[in-house]
């Protein structure tokens, strides 16, 4: 049904034309969902728009053909282009928190995307909308159409959005990163229903993702870009079984199982061939060695152990009546916890479940409403009282989600790196601490003339290395790390995750690793936390949290996240 | 939603008595009220006596308190130059000074919103780039400038429009209109223009942008890819939503009108707040000057307070809550 | 350091704006002249006796007037040009001064409630709203009345200079105490400010070292208008005779006395100045808007 041959897309700049898909073919059929997977940069989105014809200018379509039926859809004039996408080609973009327009009610938003299309009586337009809303999942529908965007959950809007995609029956779908947005759950609900959809109405998807999980679990036909080029399509069992193309390979290589814990990952290199990947770099460099030995001289060989105790944490909420007090949202509810010396906890949760609210408690950035917290053998004082100078500001640190915004854009490597030296007072002379990071640098597997330049300069997963070789130069006894992959591709997340493992090793650091994704925290954690709604749900090993969940929720979390095919 | 009326109304609050201190602490402080009440031949028995009468021995807040229940009561105190009531004297110069500065709003709003959008629908056109060039010179020359050049235009070289005053205008209760008469109108282009032109170039400039950003944002990109009509697309998503941050500032810049009217006032010999504001400060006369302050402060959040309505009017989060 | 800077892309987008270009070339020109304006006038419009009343009212030397004064005299036979370069000195200085003075208060308020929130944040935001309620023009000119009314006239003579930059300083920090608040909200839950947060940093540190250096390209978009406006605002203010007094000319005075002529046929003295000051201005106002483009490219 829709074909793509060559597909050339290219953006004019300021150094010549950049080529960001490069002779792509593929096709889908009616009915089918095929999966177009690549990490960022590949060009998925930049495919999406070019086939609905909304591409970004200045970029535009240099060569190749592309023919939705008998249509050729690169001879169309901008009108009939216009009156194409909703009638045959629709779309599902990522957010469903921006998707909609938030000053039209949803009744609005249908009636008039079917009267757009269709020569239909108003009443009749909204008959059929109920029914399809209906249809899709959404209860009192009848009812629930004269809402607003604001007044339905994630999960909701996303079905929403899909109603919208849907009520002029197109041939074809693009779901841009559907589900990206979405906790678990919902995403496993909403992916039933594009395939539910695919089958009884005959329409064809083409599914935009970073995620392999997602791909495995709906996709029939999967297509695997790189850098604007096709590196492997076919049948999405064979492609991700049995991969024939070394990118391919590679890339599953890097993608963490669920059901079991690798010691190391292996990881794509810059010229497509599988290596171990460099976590830590040998100790045989000169600086390097110079950088662990600094590292470990004034610190324990194992580090020191992190608990809770009873922590509850309350926000007010923003006053919206007079009569009533704000509702208190409570973030945590008297939890507890204790971080082995020297152990990997994983802490697991949905969005919302206070996951980095803990994170929070422990850094003295959110104050505790009660609770006990401790580190080692001594107390650690809660945000209030935990003086700029105590020293579990220097003990505990951290690593963030997002490295591009952990980095101060406005200043160099080597001051970013220095700052904590000078700060905990760990090294008085300049030249010597401008020494030391350098040295990390060459520890973390960066060349140390990174030293002068800006974060800008380097890629997410270089960050991510700057990001922990400064938390490491605090001499810290415990990590925390907050979501430290989830802003990387599968490749990158492979080199972190290895990084992270080498210095758990080497230093005996105790971690706290948060992440919403179980396939990661099973390869990296000791004992296993899962968090819902700001309780404890379940603690323990983190084996027998994998093979033998207690709580129900656990189950609920292991059997919905998508894993690979097996 | 009424809780939010609510907030914004005690803000208000706070903002006329903040102003209203302002106006009291000039009086109180800036100059002796006595001296400047009485003459050379006032004997320091009168002048005491005067003190005890007005009050002015008595505490600090005691005296605001009176200042502000006073005026609550309509009664703004006395003008060192004239003599007269206060309260007459700005009654006398309101319909002026709103008559021109609502003449000049709606002259800013109604070519500023429609050339914002057509600047924002076709960024990269050659119309576009003339509007943008023209608006950039519109906010550099000063209003005064602007006025002169109208005078020296219409009014010296062509001859065509009446350069000072307000021509003829009709008494409809209490209040001086100059918009029933053709001669008023006449009067009145002149100086609405002049006070309009430096607005209108500031709403052009917002409802592009915001304009520009909305049609940049997710429910723009999918309405698109449905296929929704360009003129709905544009006019009925784009520009409501364009509609909300552009009110607010819309609000705030009515603060702007008033004061540059007093610019204008002074250029064309408009007999309005402004021009008496201006003369109060050659004269230090400092009742004056503490009452046109409260009007003006009063009429601003008056406007703002009618911004907030239209804002609940537009955007449906503020009318009913979510549950997600 | 250099090649990095020619190559960094304001630059670059600098030397393909003619409009960018142009305004430069006019800023620099002016506020070259009224640096040197000492050097480059003929005569000084400050000193009465240096010029004559028997050289009033010359026209410029194209409509046939005397060579030694390129843009003709004014009615006292001062030089125009030695007028606009001493006048835009003035303006400048006033301008220059109240955008630091404006600066530094807005900034430092804006940064310190973003960063602090809470009561803080919401008295420094009820102050603005009181100054929005009473606008730049209405701020000065208060100050002003005021200061007639506490200071005897001869001091109030002294320091008008100084109380016309204040006034104008005052009027305009609003703006950037919201650009930087609104701006600090944005960078202090960003995770590199978060980190120094945990390190324990001071809370100064943070703020300067880390948060001002991020905020800086709309700060700078402020500073350049607001220039702009600092100098329409004193030219306003002279032009309604509240500002500077006609023995001490800024660009507003000198457009003021041209009003006069306005109706005589001697139209250099009132145009001369007045497209001086808009061609400053204009210039200004174009690089503040190709700075604007610059940090938000997204409305390019």
């Amino acid at each position: 049904m829709l074909k793509i041959e060559n597909l050339t897309v290219k953006f004019p700049g300021r150094f010549g034309d950049f080529t960001a898909i490069d002779a792509v073919s593929l096709s889908v059929a009616a009915g089918e969902i095929h999966g177009l997977v690549g990490e960022s940069g590949a060009g998925k989105s930049t495919i999406g728009a070019a086939i609905i014809g909304l591409l970004q200018p200045p970029g535009f379509v240099a060569d190749g053909k592309m023919t939705l039926g008998e249509t050729d859809l690169r001879s169309l004039s901008p009108e009939e282009a216009h009156h194409l996408r909703g009638k045959r080609i629709s779309m599902i973009f990522q957010d469903p928190q921006t998707s909609l327009n938030p000053l039209m009610t949803i009744a609005d938003q249908l009636i008039e995307t079917i009267q757009a299309h269709e020569d239909v009586s108003t009443a009749e337009a909204r008959d059929r909308s109920v029914a399809l809303l209906e249809e899709i999942g959404i209860e009192n529908a009848a009812a629930r159409i004269k809402a607003y965007p604001h007044q339905f959950s994630g999960g909701m809007r996303q079905r929403v959005v899909i109603a919208l995609a849907l009520c002029t029956n197109p041939e074809l779908i693009i779901a841009d990163e559907p589900t990206t947005a979405l906790d678990v759950a919902v995403q496993s609900q909403v992916l039933d229903l594009i395939r539910r959809l695919a089958k009884t109405r005959d329409i064809g998807f083409l599914l935009i993702t970073h995620d392999i999980g997602v791909i495995g679990q709906i996709t029939d036909n999967v297509t695997v870009l790189r850098g604007g080029r096709l590196m492997e399509t076919g049948p999405t069992q064979k492609v991700l079984r049995t991969p024939e193309h070394a990118y391919t390979k590679s890339l599953m290589a890097a993608v963490p199982p669920l059901d079991r814990k690798l010691e190391r990952f292996l990881v794509p290199d810059s010229d497509i061939k599988v290596s171990d990947a460099p976590g830590l770099a040998a100790p045989a460099s000169r600086s390097a060695a110079d950088a662990e030995q600094w590292l470990t001289a004034g610190t324990r060989s194992v580090g020191e152990g992190l608990g809770m105790s009873g922590v509850t944490v309350r926000f007010s909420g923003n006053r919206t009546s007079l009569f009533s007090r704000p509702d208190a949202f409570i973030a945590l509810d008297d939890v507890s916890m204790s971080v082995r010396p020297g152990s990997v906890m994983g802490l697991v949760g949905e969005s919302g479940s206070g996951k980095s609210t803990i994170a929070k408690v422990l850094t003295g950035l959110v104050q505790p409403s009660a609770g006990h917290l401790s580190l080692g053998d001594a107390d650690l004082p809660p945000a209030r009282t935990r003086g700029r100078k105590d020293p579990s500001r220097r003990l505990i640190q951290m690593v963030f989600q997002d490295p591009y915004s952990s980095l101060n854009g406005r200043h160099r490597i080597g001051d970013i790196l220095a700052e904590p030296l000078w700060h905990y007072g760990l090294e008085a002379d300049a030249g010597k601490r401008r020494d030391l990071a350098a040295a990390i640098l060459d520890l973390v597997g960066l060349s140390a003339d990174a030293i002068d330049r800006f974060p800008h300069q380097f890629s997410g997963g270089q960050r991510q290395r700057i990001a922990v070789a400064r938390s490491l130069l605090a001499r810290p006894s415990v990590l925390i790390c907050d979501e430290p992959t989830s802003a990387l591709d599968v490749s990158i997340q492979a080199q972190v995750l290895n990084l992270l493992k080498d210095l758990q090793a080497r230093f005996g650091l105790t971690i706290l690793f948060i992440s919403h994704n179980l396939a990661v925290v099973r390869q990296m954690s000791d004992d296993v936390t899962v968090l819902k709604s700001g309780k404890i749900v379940e603690t323990g090993t983190s084996e027998d949290f994998f093979t033998n969940p207690q709580a129900d929720y656990s189950r609920e979390l292991l059997s919905l996240t998508p894993g690979m095919p097996v | 939603m009424a809780f939010f009326i609510l907030k914004r109304l005690i803000q208000s609050v706070f903002v006329m008595i903040a102003v209203a201190f302002l106006a009291f602490s000039l009086f109180r402080f800036v100059g002796d009220p006595v001296s400047q009440m009485t003459g050379v031949e006032t004997s320091a028995e009168d002048s005491a006596r005067l003190r005890e009468e007005l009050g002015l021995n008595d505490a600090f807040i005691v005296q605001f308190g009176r200042f502000t229940n006073n005026m609550l009561h309509g009664d703004f105190g006395y003008s060192y130059r004239t003599r007269q009531p206060v309260a007459d004297m700005i009654a006398a110069r309101i319909p002026a000074t709103l008559e021109l500065g609502t003449v000049a709003l709606l002259i800013s709003l109604l070519v500023g919103i429609p050339t914002g959008v057509y600047t924002a629908l076709r960024p990269r056109g050659f119309v576009t780039q003339a509007i943008l060039l023209t608006t950039l010179v519109g906010v550099s020359i000063p209003t005064f400038v602007i006025g002169i050049m109208l005078i020296f235009l219409f009014g010296v070289q062509l001859g065509w429009l009446p350069t000072f005053g307000r021509g003829g205008t009709v008494q409809i209760g209490g209040w001086t209109s100059s918009l029933f008469t053709f001669d008023g109108w006449r009067a009145l282009i002149l100086p609405a223009v002049t006070l309009g032109v430096y607005q209108l170039t500031l709403t052009m400039r917002l409802v592009r942008a915001e304009m520009m950003e909305v049609l940049r944002s997710d429910y723009i990109r999918f309405a698109t890819a449905r296929g929704i009509p360009y003129r709905s697309l544009y006019f009925r998503h784009a520009l409501a939503n364009t509609m909300v941050p552009v009110i607010t500032i819309i609000g705030l810049q009515f603060g702007g009108v008033i004061a540059f009217s007093i610019v204008t006032e002074s250029v064309f010999q408009w007999p309005g707040m402004g021009l008496l504001f201006l003369e109060s400060i050659r004269f230090v006369d400092i009742p004056v000057m503490g009452v046109y302050l409260v009007v003006i402060a009063f009429f601003f959040v008056l406007v703002n307070m009618i911004v907030d309505l239209l804002y609940v009017a537009i955007d449906p989060r503020l009318r009913v809550r979510g549950d997600g | 350091m250099l090649a990095r800077l020619i190559k960094s892309e304001p630059v670059y987008l600098f030397f393909r704006s003619p409009a960018a270009m142009l305004a430069a070339i006019v800023a620099i020109l002016v506020l070259g002249g009224a640096a040197f304006a000492p050097f480059l006038a003929s005569t000084d419009p400050y000193d009465l006796s240096s010029f004559s009343l028997m050289d009033g009212l010359l026209p410029p030397l194209w409509e046939g007037g005397d060579p030694r004064f390129l843009l003709g005299t004014d009615d006292q036979g001062r030089d125009m040009v030695s007028a606009i370069l001493f006048g835009a000195r003035l303006s400048l200085t006033i301008g220059l001064m109240a955008m630091a003075v404006a600066s530094v208060l807005g900034v430092g308020l804006g940064l310190a409630a973003g960063y602090f929130g809470g009561r803080f944040d919401a008295i420094v935001m009820r102050i603005a709203d009181i100054q929005l309620a009473l606008p730049a023009i209405l701020t000065a000119l208060l100050i002003d009345g005021i200061s007639r009314g506490v200071l005897p006239p001869a001091i109030h003579q002294d320091l008008r200079v100084a109380v016309l930059t204040l006034a104008i300083a005052l009027s305009l920090w609003v703006n950037f105490a919201r650009t930087a608040r609104a701006s600090v909200f944005v960078e202090r839950n960003k995770d590199y400010v978060q980190a120094a947060m945990i390190m324990g940093q001071h809370p100064l540190r943070v703020m300067l070292r880390h948060i001002l250096p991020n905020i800086m390209g709309p700060l700078l978009v402020i500073m350049t208008v607001d220039l702009a406006s600092a100098i329409l605002l004193e030219a306003t203010l002279s032009f309604l005779g509240i500002g500077l007094p006609a023995d001490s000319p800024s660009l507003g005075t000198l457009i003021r006395i041209g009003m006069q002529f306005l109706l005589s046929g001697e139209w250099w003295i009132l145009w001369v100045p007045t497209l001086f000051l808009v061609a400053l201005v204009v210039s200004i106002n174009v690089l503040g808007d190709f700075l604007r483009d610059v940090f938000n490219p997204r409305l390019r």
